[in-house]
């Protein structure tokens, strides 16, 4: 049985003055155990907010949140506050995008790794900083106890967000979602902490949601890959099935506007046309019609429904880009 | 292999290390270096310690009517300078200069209570409005708006003016519920500002109680404009007690040494001897002058669009 079982989840925002709005559009997707689930896309997609979602801490007013969203069976949407309070931390842990505004910055590093375990745990304040060291330890900060007694300004970017995910995983929630948590960082540092993640999920056998808009990220780190647009997952694929084969012309799209450094001299760069602004309400046809290469008549005219394509893969298509066309189309310069 | 990477790991985090200094260090050392600062500190540490030991460096005893001045009292007559006696006489033959010195403390003693009660009562609202929001919010808001819809001093004669005798605890209750609303105000505020913070939001993510959230991660990130108020209170705080006494609204007993109680006993004296009137009101001006200074200055050094 999976870990998570994410059906139907939309969440609408009501503001007063605005029609309402589907940040997140009946998504779908399940986690297993020790599993790595990507959720990819650009700004503005619902990739953030479906996160929110799940570890409901999204603000009451202003929203609705539709769907289930089960752990172990349980529907986290349905749990009171208090529940879901005692379950935040401890069941699943969340790592922020930046490092530094994610920590408190006038309280020592120390105590904002032993307050989880004081909360979820009950340890003795002492008890508990022991502990913390050893976690700091393992995320790979040098000289833990010391580290303990410094502020998070006193940290480098990279030792911050090592104590973010120290602090995430010290009650070993059996899954913990990362949003972006590698965006603030520079590149250096974010392949040190892309490791470490990969290192620490799979010794622990911690189920990971991986939030990003890199591909980068989500090629050395994911298993499966949803790809969404406009609130909606347009397609989900194993990790080298969706690279070697991408089959929504938006997937395609993404993959081919990473500049390649093995490109001839002078290559131009294959933007995806528009912006996510750009787009029809999904009612009316498919969303990425306005910006994509292969729109037909019907796209703009009936909903594309999510199909099952084989192989565990799912595509909401009409025109899907045909197996075994390059990835960088020639452009002439 | 694995000990240079361990090595470049090393290497890398110690490159990336290059810490800025915390808001506290920063802001003392801009503070240090501003001359508005340290004329606000000296004027405040001077006033601090002359209050504390004026008993001890008065001259005189400031309550004692002294009899080489009384029999110089004559209508339309105050003694002046003489030895012994370095300011000359009040109009009831005592020790000018001692009394000066002494009611330092009356001033010292309400500014700082009356800010402290006022801090208190005013952060409870604050921390109550900004944690619970909603109605709760709401209605303790609209409280401060009718707190703050009154003129400060006409609010704190009238609350003065609640009290059947004055006294020295009625002049700080008077003048500790003008400044409520204030602290209230900036305190809400920025602890609504915290409610969306990042760390914030972090903080719930892992599950943290609410209350820890609310005194542990809000409330000492809201801490910052509210010292700098507290600061510049203890000037108005001042200024305020000075003018209820002066009102008459104090503790009525005329033996108190009290700058606003002497200025009000000055006026009929005024053709006379000016300078009862003068140093008096001298003494509040600097003392409040020293408090602002330090308090635009704090102000200064806190804020982030300042550092460099």
């Amino acid at each position: 049985m999976a870990l998570l079982e994410v059906r139907d989840l939309t969440v609408t925002f009501q503001r007063k003055g605005s029609a309402p709005f589907n940040a997140v559009d009946g998504v779908s997707f399940d986690v297993d155990p020790g599993q790595t689930v990507g959720l990819v896309g650009e700004s503005g997609c619902g990739k953030s907010v479906t996160s929110l979602a799940i570890m409901g801490l999204l603000p009451k007013r202003g929203n609705r949140v539709g769907g289930t969203v089960s752990y172990e069976g349980t529907d986290l949407l349905t749990l009171s506050d208090r529940q879901m309070r005692d379950r935040r931390g401890r069941d699943l842990g969340m790592v922020f995008q930046d490092p530094l505004s994610s920590l408190n910055p006038v309280i020592p590093i120390g105590i904002q790794v032993t307050e989880v375990l004081e909360r979820h745990r009950g340890m003795a304040r002492k008890k508990a900083m022991v502990e913390a060291a050893g976690l700091l330890d393992k995320v790979g900060i040098p000289d833990p106890t010391r580290r303990l007694t410094e502020y998070p300004h006193q940290l480098s970017g990279g030792m911050r967000q090592r104590a973010l995910i120290a602090i995430a995983l010290a009650v070993q929630p059996r899954l913990l979602i990362a949003d972006e948590p590698t965006t603030a960082l520079d590149v250096t540092i974010q392949a040190q902490i892309l490791a470490l993640l990969k290192e620490l999920v799979t010794d622990s056998g911690t189920a990971l949601i991986m939030i990003t808009h890199d591909l980068g990220v989500v090629a050395g780190l994911c298993d499966e890959v949803n790809v969404l647009y406009a609130g909606r997952v347009v397609e989900k694929a194993e990790r080298h099935e969706l690279f070697a084969q991408p089959r929504h012309p938006y997937t395609h799209g993404l993959l081919a506007s990473i500049p390649r450094l093995d490109g001839a001299r002078g290559e131009r760069l294959n933007p995806i046309r528009g912006s996510v602004s750009d787009n029809i309400p999904w009612d009316t046809g498919c969303a990425f019609a306005p910006r994509c290469p292969n729109a037909l008549e019907v796209c703009t005219q009936v909903t594309p429904p999510q199909e099952d394509i084989g192989g565990g893969r799912l595509l909401r298509c009409h025109n899907p880009v045909r197996p075994g066309t390059p990835a960088v189309e020639e452009v002439s310069v | 292999m694995m000990a240079t990477l361990l090595n470049r790991k090393k290497k890398v985090d110690d490159l990336a290390e290059t810490a800025g200094t915390s808001l506290a260090a920063d802001a003392f050392r801009r503070m240090s270096r501003s001359p508005v600062a340290i004329v606000g500190a000296v004027l405040v540490a001077a006033f601090v310690l002359l209050a504390i030991f004026a008993p001890f460096l008065a001259p005189k005893d400031p309550f004692v009517r002294y009899p080489e001045l009384v029999e110089n009292l004559r209508a339309g007559f105050v003694p002046g300078p003489q030895p012994g006696f370095l300011l000359g006489s009040d109009e009831l033959g005592r020790d000018f200069f001692s009394r000066l010195l002494v009611a330092s403390q009356q001033s010292l003693v309400v500014g700082v209570g009356a800010t402290i009660v006022g801090l208190v009562i005013g952060m409870t609202i604050g921390v109550a409005a900004g944690a619970f929001g909603g109605w709760v919010d709401t209605a303790l808001m609209r409280f401060t708006d009718i707190l703050l819809s009154v003129p400060s001093l006409l609010l704190a004669i009238s609350i003065a003016a609640l009290f059947s005798r004055g006294s020295q605890t009625t002049v700080i209750i008077a003048v500790a519920i003008v400044s409520v609303p204030i602290f209230a105000r900036l305190l809400r505020g920025a602890m609504l500002a915290q409610r969306h913070s990042d760390h914030v939001l972090a903080a719930t993510a892992l599950g943290v109680k609410r209350s820890t959230i609310v005194f542990r991660h809000m409330l000492p990130n809201s801490l910052g404009p509210v010292i700098v108020q507290a600061t510049l209170t203890l000037a108005t705080s001042i200024i305020d007690a000075a003018a209820l006494s002066f009102l008459g609204l104090g503790d009525p007993d005329p033996n108190r040494a009290e700058w606003g109680l002497m200025l009000s006993k000055s006026q009929t004296y005024f053709d006379v001897k000016p300078e009862l009137a003068f140093y008096p009101a001298a003494a509040i001006i600097v003392v409040a002058l020293g408090f602002t200074l330090l308090g635009e200055s704090l102000r200064e050094s806190l804020d982030p669009k300042n550092r460099r």
